[in-house]
């Protein structure tokens, strides 16, 4: 870690979990924070920030991001896809178990951790795999899996059926403390669906994923959360049905956390006309009712955090008629300016949207990110909340140039991020 | 919403054939006035037309299919247009060819017309999207999606039989869910400006908000019949009735199935019709298949002309040369 002295000065300094929202000087030394506010009496910097007009935050912190490596190389690699996040602010991600080979083994983890910290532009966490090689059925080594550093366990997108061995992988889980992350989607329910069913499935006469297939499976989860007690984390919500189940949950007492992907924000099902592969994501887009609710969920911290549900691909992989494409879009670089949409929208204020980027997801992971306060790792993001610019697929940092948002004029954009107090990426205005 | 600026050109014109949906009426009663047209070729000694020779149109089939593919080809051939038949589940595919490389290939042999079946919904679309300027696609059949040529020659039937939308009371029975034939068919009847269209069939076999593409709902058959002008009845595909969909043939034939007795609720005249093939004894008894009130062997015979009317005047503006026959 470099050990330079940055003063980043004049701009406005927003860290929510210290309840800071003030124009002031963040002041940074051997990769850590020194101030925020005001920085010390004789701090001499090496280099100075100046901020004036932008905004000051913690690097944002994505739950969802597939790096695409071991495995799908031809897609993206841990350096090409850090590399993205670092341009769009993003100091930390979380990488879902679904690698090839399955993120089930310390072996995988180490090796991802090595991939990122040899790239150096975001540290990347790990989800460990609830069940060997994803198969629903045989627990894995969750106890190895946490000594090797991964903040939770999930089963990505495989459905794990019988409701027992859940049962007593939730509780293994809960021996450890470790959290169990579901996307909540039955698969018989979806029955080889590809959009939402809904009027424009029908139109378009594609298999439907009703609503129930993910009320229902949330509904099971929340039933042995109930029984085992484990922390669980709902990734993905796309119903508003889901939300008022997590929010009676949380009502309840329930240990249980929730996100949204932020295409689920502003996109809908009408966005699949004319079969456009680019929406075709997984959960589905749902219907306007839905988005209204996720809003709604996120503006009252049901929904604790928005992630970029990141999933690039190599063109052919969208060269398809729609059902036949890859589900996902790439999109880590387009997590801040999308977020920051909902702001101008009036669904959040500045400070909450960062929040919900931040000391959300951080909070969710258990892990120190996300905060500004003195002591913590010098990962910051410096952005210019009034720039707008018009999303040009080719000029995407990220391997993969697959996004529904192409042609959106977007505002915010990323001047400096700062990992552990070194310039990962700086804005020279092209 | 699925593709009405991609199948029509800046003139109003067909410049591809994928889907009903957003067709208007007076394009759709082009088609028919040229179907019209057309049908009188079958019944001169030499079946032949001049209007495309020189011209190959490829029928591009990633499904079986024996009846629409045939009269796609005999429809080409009273053109004067050579024909390739292609059947690409047997071979590209399946050695990792994608979709795109076999369109490639084929385009390298200069070909000007694709008549595509999928299995995907959007396939015919996908192709249109990505062939030569001078290519036009036909969609033959695309997964649950859309049989628009199917459609324009069961409309045509009915034209033939009624001589008029208006006052009509037209029912479509059955698998309505799995159908593109019944959504084509409900998109071209609506437009064409059809009194009422009424689907019927079990909560199983109908799409989520059926009723927005402008249908009224049934569930028993009775009702769904009552002075209907119209009875369509949908093939049903037999692995949907092992028991996911339906509980057994035999049940759905007692609550669907078109028996003269049920068909004496509609209209005196009313007409019966089935895209086939049909399964006799579960979608409608043979008494009623092989009466006087069953049209679906006239469809057939229409299908061939109603198909070279949607060849020759997309692929006249694909050219941008003259078309139907004098």
């Amino acid at each position: 870690m470099s050990g330079e002295r940055i003063l980043i000065r004049g701009g406005r300094i927003v860290d929510p979990a210290g309840g800071l929202d003030a124009e002031g000087e963040l002041a940074i030394a051997d990769g850590r924070i020194v101030a925020a506010g005001r920085a010390p009496e004789g701090f001499t910097p090496d280099r100075v920030l100046e901020a004036t007009g932008l905004v000051v935050c913690p690097g944002l912190v994505d739950l969802a991001a597939r790096l695409r490596e071991p495995g799908q190389e031809h897609k993206g690699t841990v350096a090409s896809e850090t590399r993205a996040a670092a341009a769009g602010g993003v100091t930390t991600l979380c990488c879902p178990p679904d690698t090839d080979p399955v993120l089930d083994t310390p072996a995988v983890a180490e090796l991802v951790r090595r991939l990122a910290e040899a790239a150096g532009h975001a540290r990347v966490v790990c989800l460990g795999a609830l069940t060997r090689g994803l198969d629903g059925e045989r627990l894995s080594e969750m106890a190895a899996l946490a000594e090797a550093g991964c903040v939770g366990v999930g089963n990505a997108r495989r459905p794990v059926p019988n409701t027992l061995v859940l049962r007593r992988a939730m509780e293994y889980a809960a021996t450890f403390g470790l959290t169990v992350h579901i996307h909540p989607m039955d698969a018989w329910l979806r029955d080889g669906g590809c959009a939402h069913e809904g009027p424009v499935a029908t139109r378009l006469g594609l298999p439907g994923i009703p609503a129930a297939a993910e009320t229902a499976e949330v509904a099971r989860c929340l039933a042995l959360v109930e029984q085992t007690g484990v922390r669980a984390h709902f990734g993905r919500l796309s119903t508003a049905r889901a939300v008022r189940m997590i929010a009676r949950a949380q009502y309840d007492g329930l240990p249980v956390t929730a996100d949204v992907a932020v295409a689920h924000l502003h996109l809908t099902e009408a966005d699949l006309a004319g079969f456009n592969a680019e929406a075709h994501l997984d959960p589905p887009l749902r219907t306007g009712r839905d988005r209204e609710g996720l809003r709604e969920g996120l503006a009252r911290g049901v929904i604790g955090a928005v992630c970029s549900d990141h999933e690039p691909h190599e063109p052919d992989a969208k060269l398809a008629p729609f059902p036949s494409t890859e589900v996902g879009a790439s999109g880590v670089e387009l997590l801040l300016p999308l977020t920051l949409r909902l702001v101008d929208e009036g669904t959040l204020t500045l400070p909450a949207a960062i929040e919900r980027l931040t000391a959300g997801p951080a909070a969710i992971l258990g892990i120190e990110a996300g905060t500004l306060a003195p002591g913590s790792s010098a990962d910051v993001c410096i952005f210019d909340p009034a720039a707008e610019w018009r999303l040009d697929p080719a000029r995407m940092v990220s391997a993969g140039r697959n996004t529904p948002f192409a042609g959106w004029t977007l505002k915010g954009r990323v001047r400096w991020t700062l990992l552990g107090g070194r310039i990962v990426h700086e804005d020279r205005g092209t | 919403m699925s593709g009405a600026r991609l199948q029509v050109d800046e003139q109003g014109r067909l410049r591809h054939f994928l889907t009903v949906e957003g067709l208007e009426r007076g394009l759709l009663t082009e088609i028919l006035d040229a179907a019209e047209s057309f049908a009188g070729v079958a019944e001169q000694t030499v079946k032949k037309v001049p209007l495309l020779r020189g011209k190959t149109v490829v029928n591009l089939f990633f499904e079986a299919s024996t009846r629409t593919r045939t009269t796609f080809e005999l429809a080409a051939k009273r053109l004067s247009a050579d024909v390739l038949n292609i059947n690409v589940s047997a071979s590209a595919t399946t050695k990792g060819e994608t979709l795109l490389d076999t369109l490639r290939n084929l385009e390298a042999m200069h070909v000007d017309m694709f008549v595509v079946r999928h299995a995907d919904s959007g396939a015919a679309h996908f192709i249109a999207r990505h062939v030569q300027p001078h290519v036009s696609v036909v969609n033959a059949g695309d997964g649950r999606h859309a049989h628009p040529t199917q459609a324009l020659l069961d409309v045509f039937t009915i034209r033939r039989r009624k001589g008029r939308f208006e006052d009509l009371v037209v029912a479509i029975v059955g698998d309505i869910l799995h159908s593109r034939v019944a959504r084509s068919q409900i998109h071209a009847l609506n437009a064409l400006g059809t009194g009422e269209v009424r689907v019927v069939a079990p909560r199983t076999l109908l799409p989520a908000h059926v009723e927005d593409l402008g249908v009224h709902v049934f569930h028993r058959m009775e009702d769904g019949l009552r002075d209907a002008d119209v009875v369509i009845m949908l093939r049903l595909q037999k692995e949907r009735m092992r028991g996911a969909h339906l509980p057994s043939e035999h049940e759905y034939f007692r609550l669907y199935g078109l028996t003269e007795e049920r068909l004496a609720r509609a209209r005196p005249d009313a007409i019966v019709m089935h895209p086939g093939p049909i399964n006799r004894g579960v979608e409608l008894e043979s008494r009623v298949a092989d009466g006087p009130r069953s049209v679906i062997l006239e469809q057939v015979e229409h299908g061939i002309a109603v198909r070279m009317a949607i060849i020759s005047m997309t692929m006249r503006t694909a050219r941008g040369g003259e078309g139907t026959p004098a």
